[in-house]
């Protein structure tokens, strides 16, 4: 992979082809590439045909010629242009045989070659290797990702329809995978992306990158998704089970991708730094039983070293040369957490003139409840109580948990128990896992 | 690629009509349009006391009633067609209409091409 960090736990790939008879462990390497390539080579179709539908049809099959070919003759010297190669004709053959289709497509196509000849690959089969550890996408492709970014996450797409359509389309996610990761049947999940791609080819919905005076107003809208697919993965806001891994580590996937195609946007380095600030934590932030482990009680000792070296490293790239976004600046409150040894140890000051910051950014009544606990700690626990009383009329703060349970914490340390057993309770009702609930009995006594 | 923005105003007064925005920011919209060459079709409406509602019956019977009224907050004050390449390009004229703005809005459509 180009620049800088890589693919963590990128499994490292065949190198000169690999010889027939090592069938598991290609088919293996086939699915680990279309894992992390999918998107690599859809996007490249996209931009040559116009047309998602197509584009993922002949992706898929590819995939399945390569799934049927290669155990049998081995890997050729150049998986990306084997596999693109053999989708681009796929999609020749389709077009000769579906001439209406054909001609709706000769417009969009000659729309995306003005707007930038589409790059003409080597198709014969030599030349630079796979292998050295990087994707095909270096040095057989061009990534064209990015644009395939900014359609996924057009504005005129439904937010939901947005996140399901890039894990589809760039975390390289089934339907059936997606829908999984959000809960609802796999039909559900088809009838939304099918709804959002006939969008996409209807209303003409381009496939490109905003130019430099559009993409302040985009980006903000692409990264959101990113940040989305991670909340949505590390808590899970119903069901069993608190953190769902996978989502968490899709989103961190994709942050990095972003960081690579944006290097000298600072938000895509806020983003990412975040992502990783926050899921360093993630093997203390539940307990044996699955519930939750509040900051303050975690083991700081199973924080992920390696993980927050990596983020503090861009929180630095986030915060300078110009005025920090809001990723940038809580990412840089994340990496305050993680830097400290202990609560009391913590820099409360500093992690309340971050807040200060973020909230001019992005006022919210979300914000001013982590503010008003940053200021606890500062100041004590009358101080954050009286800023968290005042917010008491927000209608946004009426079924978020976290806003009764602080306000529980705080009217605890004050002393004052029956008050902090009926914020508690008022928590109670909605939370929305279990493990949340059980943690919740158990502040109770129950 | 053909879009019709229909545009909606926010507040109507009591004649029915949109007053937020001035004869000139349209014409100068207007113009606009026309030397980008994307025009196709456009007209504004009446104001909405003038409006009249045909409804037929299966039975082949015609009703006529006055009205509609404005009873949601946001009413058609006009349309215009545009032949732009996507719908960023329908999106960034949406934008500019002066219909867009003081509570309006434009809904993007685009156009059913059946020819295709």
């Amino acid at each position: 992979m180009p620049g800088e960090g890589g693919e963590a736990g990128e499994p490292d790939r065949a190198g000169e082809g690999v010889s027939p008879g090592e069938g598991r462990e290609t088919a293996e390497a086939v699915e680990a590439v279309f894992r992390e390539e999918r998107g690599l080579l859809l996007a490249s179709l996209v931009r040559r045909f116009g047309d998602l539908d197509l584009a993922e049809e002949v992706t898929s099959e590819a995939i399945e010629a390569a799934l049927r070919h290669w155990p049998a003759e081995g890997v050729p010297a150049r998986p990306g242009a084997w596999l693109l190669t053999t989708a681009r004709r796929r999609a020749v053959d389709r077009l000769r045989r579906d001439r209406a289709y054909a001609a709706r497509l000769a417009v969009l196509a000659a729309d995306a070659e003005r707007a930038e000849p589409a790059p003409a690959p080597d198709v014969s089969g030599s030349g630079q290797g796979f292998g050295s550890g990087s994707g095909f996408g270096s040095d057989e492709l061009p990534d064209e990702r990015l644009q395939l970014f900014f359609t996924c996450a057009h504005p005129a797409l439904a937010a939901e329809d947005r996140t399901a359509l890039t894990l589809r389309c760039l975390a390289g996610l089934t339907t059936p995978e997606v829908a999984r990761a959000f809960l609802v049947p796999t039909a559900t999940m088809a009838q939304r992306i099918v709804r959002a791609k006939k969008k996409i080819r209807e209303a003409r919905i381009p496939f490109r990158v905003p130019g430099p005076d559009e993409l302040p107003g985009r980006l903000p809208g692409v990264l959101q998704v990113v940040y989305s697919v991670f909340t949505e993965g590390y808590a899970a806001s119903s069901g069993p089970r608190l953190q769902r891994l996978d989502l968490a580590e899709e989103a961190i996937r994709l942050a990095r991708i972003l960081r690579r195609l944006l290097p000298a946007e600072r938000e895509s380095a806020g983003l990412l730094a975040l992502l990783l600030l926050v899921h360093a934590r993630r093997d203390a932030r539940t307990g044996p039983e699955g519930e939750p482990v509040l900051l303050e009680d975690q083991d700081r000792g199973r924080w992920d070293r390696p993980m927050i070296e990596e983020g503090r490293a861009l929180v630095v790239r986030a915060l300078t040369g110009g005025p920090a976004g809001p990723y940038g600046v809580q990412a840089a409150i994340a990496a305050l957490h993680d830097e400290a040894t202990d609560v009391a140890a913590t820099d409360w000051p500093q992690i309340v003139a971050l807040y200060d910051v973020l909230r001019t950014l992005t006022p919210s009544p979300v914000v001013e409840v982590n503010r008003a606990v940053a200021v606890a700690m500062r100041d004590g626990p009358g101080a954050g109580l009286a800023l968290l009383d005042a917010l008491a009329g927000e209608p946004r703060l009426r079924a978020y948990p976290p806003y009764a349970v602080a306000r529980g914490d705080l009217l605890g340390r004050l002393g004052r128990d029956g008050e902090a057993a009926a914020a508690y309770r008022e928590a109670l009702e909605l939370a929305g896992t279990e493990p949340e609930r059980a943690a919740l009995r158990r502040k109770l006594g129950e | 690629m053909k879009y019709m923005l229909l545009i909606h105003s926010g507040a109507v007064d009591e004649q029915g009509g949109a007053p937020q925005c001035t004869v000139e920011d349209w014409m100068a919209y207007d113009k606009d349009v026309r030397d980008a060459g994307i025009h196709v079709s456009g007209e504004s409406l009446a104001d909405l006391v003038t409006a009249t509602t045909v409804r037929v019956s299966p039975a082949g019977e015609r009703t006529v009633t006055d009205g509609p009224f404005a009873e949601t907050r946001e009413l058609l004050g006009g349309f215009l067609v545009i032949d732009v390449p996507d719908l960023d390009a329908a999106l960034d004229w949406a934008a500019r209409c002066p219909g867009s703005r003081d509570g309006g809005s434009v809904v993007v459509r685009p156009v059913a091409d059946f020819g295709a």
